[in-house]
């Protein structure tokens, strides 16, 4: 809580009634920059000893709810994620340390350990119903599974409206207007709260944790629980069978001139 | 192409429309639902009839199912995705499959929570009905998958699957509507209408990076485009976040997946993530002034040069 702007007991009252509370939810996922590797095993891709981060499209949404809070639109933020140990990390340094209030982190046995997006989101819906946050931001997509399911899940399990891939968020008392970036183009709409709100690149940039923030975040409550005291079962769904690299593709050439890559183009590859 | 009497399953295809055509991702899914079962298409939208007309003669098609109402008309997933759940309840399909698209992606998820079943996105390809090849890490990891669910729900990748072909007479049967959930309420869609070439179907795709260094540059790449024809104009991130570009041009692993015969590379380097959009393009060529960029090791054919000189005399020359 900031004193400066507490005032007195009904004050804060007030500031929290007319205040929004916000859970962010983010993943601590292998470094965009990494060239992934599948592993030797072929059940995975390696991950001991592999640089992570948080999700690009968390720390998104980390930054929005950040600024929402500096706007006074948002009265409290709490992040959560769900994940094995090192999960701590992403919390602390990506979202305690840039303004979040405090932290859940639903703890996985291990760092190798996955749970699918369907139980991510009933996950999620269990501490939406105790946190009761009016509006839930979360990255557009884990950019590790790709799947971009969590958020529109969430939404219907708790039968909120959804926001998804946003690119600019006004919020005004019981509805907020969005705009999206869709197949086509953009898109406007005006989604009631509270909502799932899902964040995509052009929506802010993230600003980096300086180091009193950071120290600050130590202290910031960071509460530990399993998906078990939720109720909820990470027991998958789909069985992962094989995972592989990708088809290689031969080695190409360089050539000289424009004319030579014209030649090439009609006469060799026949695309032209 | 027939249905094969060996296949158990039922699969309910959600087309994806804008009320007056079917979108040709649609017919990729189509084409990924024929090797599930039977394929049932669903139809929701608002003065929707040419769609239904259309996918009735998708060869692959059994049977339509149609609704008209307002509160389909603009795919909000609030109220399609009670829809796709009533439909599932009222027929037991299999498999319920939409074309991993912004539609598919908002409604597929939703509804699948709906179901409680786990769904599985960005489908490359089909083994068997439980069996399912689905990419990762930007591409980079291709994991296959087995479902032990009775329903499963599956968002496709449009460029892995052939587009269904005309050739069919399905009949059509009309559904309820569930209702404006009042969650949402659709203000205005900002899309292109000049009737470019899409970049997602197009036959050829020329895409500009960073190395184009002002917004006017792109100029060069829709001339290229124009002299080439069948072509469409794309672009990586960098340049979309710096304003040069709309976001709709946008290839990679969160923007658009292309995979057309050839891939024309100008003035970007191959970040991961732009690779993942574009690396099973047939042909790939790429011109820049950087003879280490990574875009030259995943290229077909690759000139070292300068793509102010390089792009007008390719105008010329073809």
């Amino acid at each position: 809580i900031n004193a400066e702007y507490m005032g007195t007991p009904s004050e804060c009252l007030f500031f929290f009634e007319m205040t929004l509370k916000a859970l962010v939810s983010i993943k601590r996922v292998i470094d965009y920059t990494v060239k992934v590797r599948v592993r030797p095993d072929k059940l995975g891709v390696i991950k001991d000893n592999v640089k992570h981060s948080c999700n690009p499209f968390d720390e998104i949404a980390v930054e929005q709810a950040v600024r929402m809070k500096e706007k006074k639109l948002v009265g409290e933020i709490v992040a959560v994620s769900i994940g094995g140990p090192k999960s701590v990390e992403v919390l602390r340094g990506s979202a305690l340390a840039l303004g979040v209030d405090r932290a859940i982190h639903v703890k996985l046995p291990t760092d190798n350990d996955d749970v699918e997006s369907l139980a991510v989101a009933k996950i999620l819906h269990k501490i939406a119903e105790k946190e009761k946050p009016d509006v839930i931001l979360t990255g557009k997509q884990a950019i590790d599974d790709d799947s971009c399911a969590v958020p529109q899940m969430l939404a219907g399990l708790l039968g909120w409206s959804q926001a998804t891939f946003i690119s600019e968020l006004e919020v005004s008392g019981k509805t907020a207007k969005i705009c999206r970036e869709t197949d086509a183009g953009m898109q406007r709409l005006e989604v009631s709260l509270p909502s799932v709100i899902s964040c995509d690149l052009r929506l802010n940039e993230p600003r980096y944790a300086k180091l009193p923030e950071i120290m600050k975040a130590k202290k910031k409550p960071l509460q530990e629980i399993t998906a078990d005291s939720l109720g909820v079962s990470t027991q998958p769904k789909i069985q992962i069978l094989e995972v592989a690299d990708p088809p290689t593709r031969a080695a190409g050439r360089k050539v000289k001139t424009v004319e030579e890559l014209i030649t090439k183009l009609k006469t060799e590859a026949k695309v032209i | 192409m027939k249905v094969a009497r060996s296949l158990l399953g039922k699969a309910l295809v959600v087309v994806e429309h804008n009320n007056a055509k079917v979108s040709p991702a649609t017919l990729a899914a189509v084409t990924a639902a024929s090797k599930l079962g039977e394929v049932t298409a669903l139809v929701a939208g608002k003065g929707s009839k040419s769609v239904v007309d259309e996918i009735s003669k998708i060869q692959g098609i059994a049977k339509v199912l149609a609704v008209d109402s307002a509160e389909y008309e603009h795919g909000l997933p609030e109220n399609f995705a009670p829809l796709v759940k009533k439909v599932q309840d009222e027929n037991k399909f299999t498999h319920i499959v939409a074309a991993h698209t912004t539609f598919g992606k908002g409604v597929l998820p939703r509804a699948a929570a709906l179901l409680d079943t786990q769904s599985v996105s960005d489908v490359i390809g089909v083994k068997d009905e439980n069996t399912f090849l689905r990419s990762t890490y930007a591409g980079n990891a291709l994991a296959s998958v087995k479902s032990s669910q009775a329903l499963n729900i599956l968002s496709v990748r449009p460029t892995s699957f052939d587009k269904a072909a005309q050739g069919g007479s399905a009949s059509v049967a009309q559904v309820a509507a569930t209702g404006e959930s009042g969650l949402t309420k659709w203000l205005a869609d900002e899309v292109d209408t000049s009737g470019k070439p899409d970049l997602t179907s197009a036959r050829v795709v020329v895409s500009g990076g960073r190395g184009l260094k002002a917004p006017e540059n792109f100029k060069l790449l829709y001339s290229l485009a124009d002299k080439i024809g069948n072509c469409a104009v794309g672009a990586t991130r960098a340049v979309v976040d710096a304003g040069f570009v709309s976001n709709d041009l946008q290839v990679g692993q969160t923007g658009k997946i292309v995979a057309p015969e050839l891939y024309i590379a100008v003035g970007l380097s191959g970040a991961i993530q732009h690779l993942a959009g574009m690396k099973d393009s047939k042909v790939i060529a790429c011109i820049n002034t950087d003879p280490e960029a990574p875009i030259f090791s995943i290229s077909d054919y690759g000139l070292e040069g300068d793509l102010f000189d390089a792009v007008p005399k390719l105008i010329a020359g073809l």
